[in-house]
């Protein structure tokens, strides 16, 4: 449904630029989702991810000289190589884990930008893809890179996977007693959260076609799909997705002129959201929503009024 | 003559870096909470550093003392604040890691309005103008006179940490903040002053930093607080001494990669602290179940 929201967006809007970056983000944001909302993990370093992707789909069509289409499949691969190279992060907790992870992404932005490695990954100089661009086909991959992000969500919050996930999240020891391999399930949410970044990453660098390493791995992408998860709400379907149109659509407005002012906005957010409103907007609609159902059914009907009658309906 | 030049200089960038790492490292131990923020009041110093040489040829020494009581009045205002919510969260280091980020986020945006996103830096004659010989090797004066002030600042800490009665109660916090408001000290207040402390030490280092770490941008914070944690991981967090021992090991391999693999050297500190972090998970991560 969102996909198709873009597509029928971009038959009016006139900045399809700006489209496919609120796609990418979404997937982002989606990406934030699995990791952090069914797992726990906070990864800082997640444009780590977004970075190997971008380089995944450039270096495959440079060197192999594949169409960009199925170099987004080289996007995914590379950015689930570095997940699997990672996977020692995952023994760390919380805080260890987010700080670690920033410094293995500012790790890897290092060595492909080094300029001794100018010769495979043009170092600190950049890409230039401008004979695979294709703005209509690069648009499509982003609807469907939206596409996909939002069904692993979906499914993630109806099957076993998510279920053990999130049994995992709120209790590792009792899921393990419960017969659910923790390890293994948290090594599929990284790997899938991964994939999500490097497809975007692959998306981003195909639509861009011309870019520097210190903008595939700048911080901020990072920030960003952190804030706009955590803004919607993370562990919900909807959340992540309201929270990258809502600000990514507060960003066009108000933050490519003067990114401070967007900057100051969103550090606010997240300062009032941590301090009175942790589950973000999503958490908001769900516990009005049922307050706001009985408000409408009460009149004229006696056993509403009984506790628990009108609760959560799940 | 190239290794002894680099030792040296990683010993002088040592001892700053335990500095610059000490107050991200208190506020953890004591509090719990992850001042993701800390690279952003570093930032801060080094424009009060600037301000007050330029306005008034200050040296930038005198702005790490005028720093001191303003940093803890409005870091002590600040934790009183948001304490109360914190630790109601479900996860409050989790929580403490995102409210930090934040208030990294609004003090970033409020530098770049008010200092703009140029570089700026503080002229290295602040400091003194003739070089200073060290075994027979000259060294620029700023890395001295830095390294010089690192050390008075760190000792004094020490100092009140062991030798007064409000630091004997910081530590009694740090241990474990139930027994030590069963014996009767106000964990409240202590730990307010804490945060406080734990700003004017990141505000004062800030005034050194931008003559070690090279000029300062309001958007220098994120890496300064990955350095930072490089530093207090190595040593250990939460262990105000080990800091220092971080701060040696993280300047000396700093040092001895750019005279050796100058073009590796800025991966350095992510190395040592993922290294770290991977082979001595428990050692180095949990005080809590150090202690326990």
């Amino acid at each position: 449904m969102p996909a198709a929201g873009f597509v029928v967006a971009n038959a009016f809007y006139p900045n399809q630029q700006e489209l496919v970056m609120m796609m990418v983000y979404l997937a982002l944001a989606q990406g934030i989702n699995v990791i952090y909302g069914f797992t726990g993990y906070l990864p800082f370093g997640y444009v780590g991810f977004f970075g190997a992707g971008a380089y995944g789909l450039a270096l495959s069509v440079l060197y192999l000289h594949v169409p960009a289409g199925v170099g987004l499949l080289f996007a995914v691969l590379a950015a689930v190589a570095v997940a699997a190279l990672l996977f020692p992060l995952l023994r760390l907790e919380g805080v260890y884990f987010a700080i670690a992870s920033l410094a293995a992404a500012e790790a890897l932005y290092e060595v492909i930008s080094n300029p001794s490695l100018a010769a495979v990954t043009k170092g600190p100089y950049g890409i230039n893809l401008v004979s695979a661009y294709n703005a209509n086909a690069s648009f499509v991959a982003a609807v469907a890179l939206v596409a996909v992000s939002m069904g692993i969500v979906v499914y993630l919050r109806t099957s076993r996977l998510g279920l053990a996930l999130r049994a995992i999240r709120s209790d590792a020891v009792s899921a393990e007693f419960a017969g659910i391999n923790v390890v293994q399930r948290r090594t599929v949410a990284w790997l899938l959260s991964a994939a999500m970044a490097g497809a975007a990453g692959g998306t981003f660098a195909w639509y861009t076609s011309t870019f520097y390493p210190g903008a595939v791995f700048d911080s901020s992408i990072s920030i960003f799909a952190i804030v706009f998860a955590l803004f919607g709400g993370v562990g919900t379907t909807w959340g992540p997705a309201l929270g990258a149109v809502v600000l990514f659509g507060v960003y066009n407005a108000v933050g490519i002129s003067q990114p401070q002012y967007f900057q100051l906005i969103y550090g606010v957010l997240i300062v009032l959201l941590v301090l009175f409103l942790p589950g973000g907007l999503g958490s908001l609609v769900q516990r009005l929503a049922p307050r706001w159902r009985r408000l409408r059914r009460t009149p004229g009907r006696g056993p509403e009024a009984l506790p628990g009658v009108g609760g959560p309906d799940g | 003559m190239l290794l002894e030049y680099a030792i040296v200089a990683g010993l002088l960038f040592g001892v700053f870096y335990a500095y610059l790492a000490l107050g991200l490292n208190l506020i953890f131990g004591v509090l719990r909470i992850v001042n993701l923020a800390h690279g952003d009041l570093v930032m801060l110093g080094s424009y009060l550093a600037f301000e007050l040489y330029y306005a008034w040829h200050w040296s930038p020494l005198l702005a790490i003392v005028v720093a001191v009581v303003p940093c803890i009045l409005v870091g002590g205002a600040l934790y009183l604040g948001v304490a109360p919510r914190l630790a109601r969260a479900q996860d409050p280091e989790m929580m403490s890691l995102v409210l930090f980020f934040g208030i990294s986020q609004v003090i970033e945006a409020i530098a770049a309005f008010g200092f703009t996103s140029n570089e700026r830096s503080v002229s290295a004659n602040a400091l003194g103008s003739h070089p200073v010989g060290i075994l027979g090797q000259a060294y620029p004066v700023t890395w001295v006179v830095v390294a010089a002030a690192s050390v008075p600042v760190l000792l004094i800490l020490f100092a009140y940490l062991g030798r007064t009665r409000l630091g004997r109660a910081t530590r009694a916090v740090m241990a474990s903040p139930d027994e030590a408001a069963a014996v009767g000290i106000n964990v409240r207040m202590v730990s307010a002053l804490t945060f406080g402390v734990g700003v004017a030490l990141a505000v004062g280092a800030g005034s050194l930093a931008v003559f070690m770490l090279g000029g300062v941008t309001p958007t220098e914070g994120v890496s300064i607080t990955i350095l930072s944690f490089a530093v207090i991981v190595v040593g250990g967090l939460g262990n105000p001494l080990g800091t220092v021992v971080g701060g040696l090991v993280l300047g000396l391999a700093f040092q001895l990669t750019l005279t050796f693999l100058p073009n590796w050297a800025s991966l350095v500190p992510y190395v040592l602290l993922l290294a770290v972090v991977l082979t001595r998970p428990t050692g180095v991560l949990s005080r809590a179940r150090r202690l326990a």
